[in-house]
């Protein structure tokens, strides 16, 4: 298949290097592969092309051919003779063909760079020391690269409005804007939500809302993401934190299924934004503002730092996981009660306690509301896939608990380990909590940890390594951001701790726990957590997973697998 | 929506006649405005919104072209609106002094409105009629030959409430 | 009418008695070429207009017949025609006589174009400041309808077909084939890039459409009536048929021409048709095409190579009127309008004047136009206004040069030629005003007497 592939590709060039591409594709693209930067503003990857900056100007050069036959002119030394034409082409618009050439740094294409650089800078305010776009800004980039260096405009610069709310996360500087529409086309094109547009015109264009509507759909802060420069900025990380002094460190956002690959920044073990991660297989550049909140998580009020025994705070952790084994040890009757927002390796250890403990019944919280149809899936667990490919449950998990509720009503229950999840908020009642022992392993405080005897304190997402199964299969990792808040347990040390409870002895490094699941789960079989490619890795589930009725609809590269005609 | 709009009965009923001239819907929506416009001297934001909602479009995507074309306009203008072309050929033969001569006698500044609000005087760009330069165009109608003598005659009728038609209409 | 004129688009206009309505044209002769056509093939008319020769009247100057050749059939989609009634480009008023004075000579035009290129569906867009204009096409529309001359199974030939006008709003940019057509399409009329969206396979509405000029349309008609060869005849080769120039400036008499190609030079033009120059006054400059055209001196002196490889050294007034004849001096003759400056004109204030212009227009999309031209408009009001430094002759001319060739549409060059030109052709003029207002001398006003405000 790979090689059929290859057979379709063309030859182009780039400054004289050669690249082997699809044809079709456009030359800044071809031009990246050849390891080449077309400095651009307006163009895209993921929107309409618009070939307004003109930044991307390159000469071109085409293969010439004998108009009769059709066959290519060769010069003296036998290479195919180029025709390169005078007039410079915008690499944006220029699709890939046989033999296609383009110069990215000849005398024209610099000139060109140069000229459309000066034009953009002639009415841009010179803010840079307080514009928040600083250290991630194209302008400043290819102004040190492709500018004159000193001004020659001495006229008065255009006055447009400044500090504009677009809408509750989206703050507009016109006159940093340089009108490369990108904003714009984003709503139409990817968010469906037309509200931004141009009004007035010539170098007095402006960039509106149509006045009384605001930019305040789910995506909203993809405009901010994608604006080159810093006429869009994010209310929320507004003069917080210059980015050149920010950690990037690689994720998956928990909002749902979906699995949208993220960039959590983070300076000195604090959190100050998040962004998309680049996924062409999941969710393009593309993530919703609303998962771009959930780093909030980890410094929230109710957040648990401390294990809890019998409603006494301890800083011994150890002494608290033994207390909890004690309480699953004996004649108990144990219900687990894992969760679809723990990673792939803490339910397989979960799994695994709960298989030592002779749990009675294991089960998992169902979260399902409406898909947006774009990154927001069904699923608001982002590893319901996990629990299934682990073996801690077999079927799509309900959003109430009712086996549960029965078994605690019929006495068949006595304790539950609740991982994660608030037991009432799953549908037990007060009266069913008060007839159980209650241990608790999480990150927030909830009515479940309120009754529980033992409290283990957990990890946020941002607080460890792991991974997740999205609505694809598609194994996904998350690396840690930021140092644990919770007293020095990550959530395979409290469950290996407990396991060591029950004479089981497994390593909570994430490579070992891998080890053992690849060894042991069919699904995983030569798979280690350093081989899972930060693009992730689709999975191969065994059908009876595969064909669950899965909630999810369609949405960004996820299609519903189809209802099946199942009578023969 | 139409009750606040308050259409003459022949600008809905022209409305309804050219939006099915065209293919897509959305191409009606120039014709819409010029009609709004001339009913109501100006579009209006609820005329803005009534025309998206008319054609099936949100409200910005009208919005940029009232903002774009410098005939539409989104506020109320003089009951006259004096359009002087500024563009080459009549500058040649003393188009600004026809404009400041007209600006004067309606006591209005450039762009603006006369103080009572009844006359709005302004340039305009080429009026493709650059041989009988200079040339003005009260309302619909074209005026040629524009000199200070014959800007004064204008503006006197136009004072009197007696525009004299220039046009061919 | 000089007895040099050959008019065939304007023949009946201006003369006594020929009104505008369809009895009279009916009277003319006219619809009669129309129902000819009809019995022909439609490939068969193209045929003919491609073998007239006949260039596109609009500015560019592009063969008619091969633009039609490059319509996509195959897509199976619809195909349209759409006229360019937006008579933009400053110095040009032919569109407007033929408009006003003889509307269904261009509806005529237009039908013979439409069946020939299988349109059923065609728009005039007209520019907005023809309110009286767009009346009368309306009108005249509306009595060939009457005749059956257009709308469904025309005189019973099952051919159909509507034409629908259009107003434009006062934009320059809709003049432009591809901002006319997203104007058309209700949106801003941001010119498209090109590649991908050439109108003849993705034009209005992503559909194969022909968009051409007022002028060129009526050609067809008298194309279709003589035949592409005959027509061909007309003019000289390269430059077929007649053309109309829009003379306007300071001459004594104004106005619109009809000529063959080739037929007079400019200096028989500005002298013997148009009576001169004012008296006491001397030609200074003409600009050969509209405003956006390269600016002439009228001192100079031409040299170069034609095509058959005779050597020339023309004169302005020597200067052959049609394309060719006008291209030999570096200019264009782009949509035929000429404009006539003499010795009053202060060259600083008259490009400010066109810079303000082109700056206006830029609709804004693409950045060499949009920032170069406002700011061209700035450096040259400020000149006009007592404040020009000697250095900003050179900065003229290098902001201009970074604009013509790499924007998205031909308005780059519009706002880009006109400054080129006046700096390299008036040079001295441009350094006088410099050195005269750094001098506190006058306003700089180089000597010129009687100087009419332009900007």
């Amino acid at each position: 298949m790979n090689d059929d592939k290859k057979q379709e590709l063309i030859t182009v060039y780039v400054d004289d290097r050669e690249v082997r591409v699809p044809p079709g594709t456009n030359m800044i693209e071809a031009a990246a592969k050849a390891g080449i930067e077309v400095p651009h503003y307006c163009y895209h990857p993921k929107l309409s092309v618009a070939g307004n900056c003109r930044m991307c100007m390159v000469e071109l050069g085409m293969p010439e051919k004998d108009r009769a036959t059709g066959k290519p002119v060769l010069d003296n030394e036998g290479n195919q003779k180029v025709m390169w034409i005078p007039k410079p082409a915008i690499a944006c618009a220029t699709k890939a063909m046989p033999g296609i050439r383009i110069k990215t740094k000849s005398d024209l294409a610099r000139s060109c760079q140069e000229g459309v650089m000066e034009f953009l800078l002639v009415n841009h305010p010179l803010d840079c020391p307080i514009c928040d776009q600083a250290g991630e800004c194209r302008l400043q980039e290819f102004a040190t690269d492709y500018g004159r260096g000193y001004s020659r405009f001495v006229e008065e610069k255009n006055v447009k409005p400044k500090r504009t709310l677009l809408g509750p996360r989206v703050m507009l500087d016109d006159e940093r804007c340089i009108l490369c529409s990108r904003c714009v086309r984003f709503c139409q094109e990817i968010a469906d939500d037309d509200v931004l547009g141009f009004v007035d015109r010539g170098s007095y264009t402006t960039l509106t809302c149509y006045p009384g509507k605001q930019l305040e759909n789910n995506y909203s802060l993809n405009t901010v993401d994608i604006c080159p420069v810093g006429a869009l900025t994010s209310t929320d990380f507004r003069f917080k934190m210059r980015p050149w002094f920010l950690r990037e460190t690689h994720s998956i956002c928990t909002e749902s299924s979906v699995g949208v690959n993220t960039v959590v920044s983070s300076r000195e073990g604090k959190i100050h934004r998040i962004t998309p991660r680049r996924n062409d297989e999941v969710n393009d550049t593309w993530m919703a503002d609303s998962g771009r909140e959930l780093y909030k998580q980890v410094e929230a009020k109710h957040r648990l730092l401390k294990a809890v025994v019998d409603s006494f705070e301890t800083d011994n952790v150890g002494g608290a996981i033994r207390e909890a084994a004690d309480l699953l040890k004996g004649e108990r009757k144990i219900a687990f009660v894992g969760s679809g927002r723990s990673s792939v390796e803490e339910q397989f250890l979960f799994k695994k306690l709960a298989d030592q403990a002779g749990a009675r019944l294991t089960a998992l919280v169902g979260r399902v509301a409406e898909g947006d149809g774009l990154l927001i899936s069904a699923d608001r667990n982002p590893n319901v896939r996990g629990a299934l490919v682990t073996g801690l449950i077999n079927e799509l998990p309900e959003a109430e608990l009712s086996d549960l509720e029965d078994a605690i009503d019929k006495e068949e229950i006595d304790t539950v380990v609740a991982y994660n999840e608030d037991l009432s908020a799953a549908g037990i009642s007060e009266q069913q909590l008060a007839k159980v022992t209650i241990i608790y392993v999480g990150t927030h405080f909830n009515e479940t940890s309120a009754r529980a005897r033992v409290v283990l304190p957990a990890s946020t997402v941002f607080e460890k390594n792991g991974s997740f199964i999205n609505q694809q299969y598609r194994l996904q990792k998350f690396l840690q951001a930021v140092p644990g808040r919770a007293e020095g347990q990550d959530d395979r040390r409290i469950l290996a701790g407990m396991l060591a409870e029950f004479g089981v002895l497994v390593s909570p490094e994430i490579d070992d726990v891998w080890a053992e699941m690849s060894e042991t789960i069919e699904t995983f079989r030569d798979i280690g957590f350093m081989k899972i490619p930060s693009t992730g890795l689709l999975l191969d589930p065994p059908s009876h997973l595969r064909d669950l009725r899965y909630p999810e609809g369609g949405s960004l590269h996820y299609e519903p697998a189809k209802e099946e005609a199942s009578v023969t | 929506m139409e009750d606040v709009m308050n259409l003459k009965k022949e600008t809905l009923q022209k409305i309804d006649e050219v939006i099915p001239r065209y293919p897509e819907k959305r191409s009606a929506v120039l014709p819409l405005l010029h009609l709004v416009q001339e009913d109501q001297g100006f579009v209006s934001r609820d005329a803005t919104e009534w025309i998206a909602e008319k054609l099936g479009l949100k409200p910005i995507n009208v919005w940029e072209l009232v903002r774009f074309y410098p005939m539409l306009r989104d506020k109320p203008v003089g009951k006259k609106v004096v359009r002087v072309c500024r563009t080459l050929s009549c500058a040649l033969q003393g188009s600004y002094k026809t404009c400041k001569t007209l600006r004067d006698a309606f006591d209005c500044k450039l762009d603006g409105n006369s103080p009572d609000g009844a006359v709005t005087v302004e340039f305009a760009e080429c009026l493709a009629s650059c041989h009988t330069a200079p040339v003005v165009m009260v309302d619909d109608d074209l005026h040629e030959h524009v000199d200070e003598e014959k800007a004064k005659k204008i503006a006197g009728e136009i004072l009197n409430g007696q525009p004299k038609q220039g046009g061919s209409a | 009418m000089s007895a040099k004129e050959r008019r065939i688009i304007l023949k009946n206009i201006d003369q006594h008695g020929y009104g505008n309505d369809i009895d009279t044209y009916l009277e003319h002769g006219g619809y009669e070429i129309w129902k000819k056509a009809l019995q022909r093939k439609p490939e068969e008319l193209r045929e003919e207009v491609k073998r007239s020769g006949v260039r596109g009247r609009g500015g560019a100057g592009f063969p008619a017949g091969m633009k039609w050749s490059f319509l996509d059939f195959k897509s199976g989609k619809p195909v349209y025609l759409v006229c360019n009634a937006d008579e933009s480009e400053p110095g040009t008023f032919k569109d407007r006589q033929i408009i006003y004075k003889d509307p269904h000579q261009l509806i005529e035009g237009m039908l013979i174009s439409a069946y020939a290129i299988t349109a059923k569906l065609a728009f005039i867009y007209i520019r907005g400041e023809f309110p009286d204009g767009a009346r009368i096409l309306e009108r005249a529309i509306e009595e060939a309808r009457s005749k059956n001359f257009l709308g469904k199974d025309i005189l019973g030939t099952g051919f159909s077909c509507e034409i629908h006008v259009h107003r434009g709003a006062g934009a320059y940019i809709c003049g432009e084939e591809t901002g006319l057509i997203e104007s058309l399409e209700g949106k801003r009329p941001y010119p498209r890039i090109k590649p991908p969206y050439f109108p003849a396979a993705l034009g209005l509405y992503m559909c194969p459409t022909i968009v051409n000029n007022v002028e060129t349309l009526c050609n067809v008609k008298h194309i279709a009536e003589m035949g592409g060869e005959e027509y061909a005849k007309i003019g000289r080769p390269g430059n077929t048929g007649t053309r109309i120039w829009c003379v306007s400036g300071h001459v004594r008499k104004p106005g619109y021409y009809e000529f063959e190609g080739g037929a007079l030079t400019l200096g028989e033009l500005i002298y013997d048709i148009c009576g001169g120059l004012h008296p006491g006054r001397k030609l200074k400059a003409v600009i050969p095409g509209g405003s956006s055209m390269k600016i002439l001196r009228a001192d100079e002196r031409f040299k170069g190579t034609d095509r058959e490889g005779n050597n020339f050294d023309f004169a302005l007034e020597d200067l052959i009127l049609d394309f060719d004849g006008i291209a030999v001096s570096g200019s264009l003759s782009g949509s035929g309008g000429i404009i006539v400056m003499d010795d009053t004109t202060d060259m600083v204030d008259a490009l400010a004047n066109v810079s303000a212009f082109y700056a206006h227009e830029s609709c804004g999309q693409c950045t060499p136009c949009r920032e170069g031209s406002l700011w061209l408009k700035k450096i040259l009001h400020r000149m006009s206004h007592g404040q020009a430094r000697l250095e900003d002759v050179d900065l003229l001319k290098s902001v201009a040069d970074q604009i013509p060739g790499r924007t998205i549409c031909a308005l780059g060059e519009a706002a880009a030629w006109p400054v080129q030109s006046y700096v390299a052709k008036f040079r001295d003029e441009f350094i006088a005003k410099a050195e005269n207002q750094a001098a506190g001398r006058t306003n700089g006003d180089g000597g010129i007497s009687d100087r009419v405000q332009l900007v």
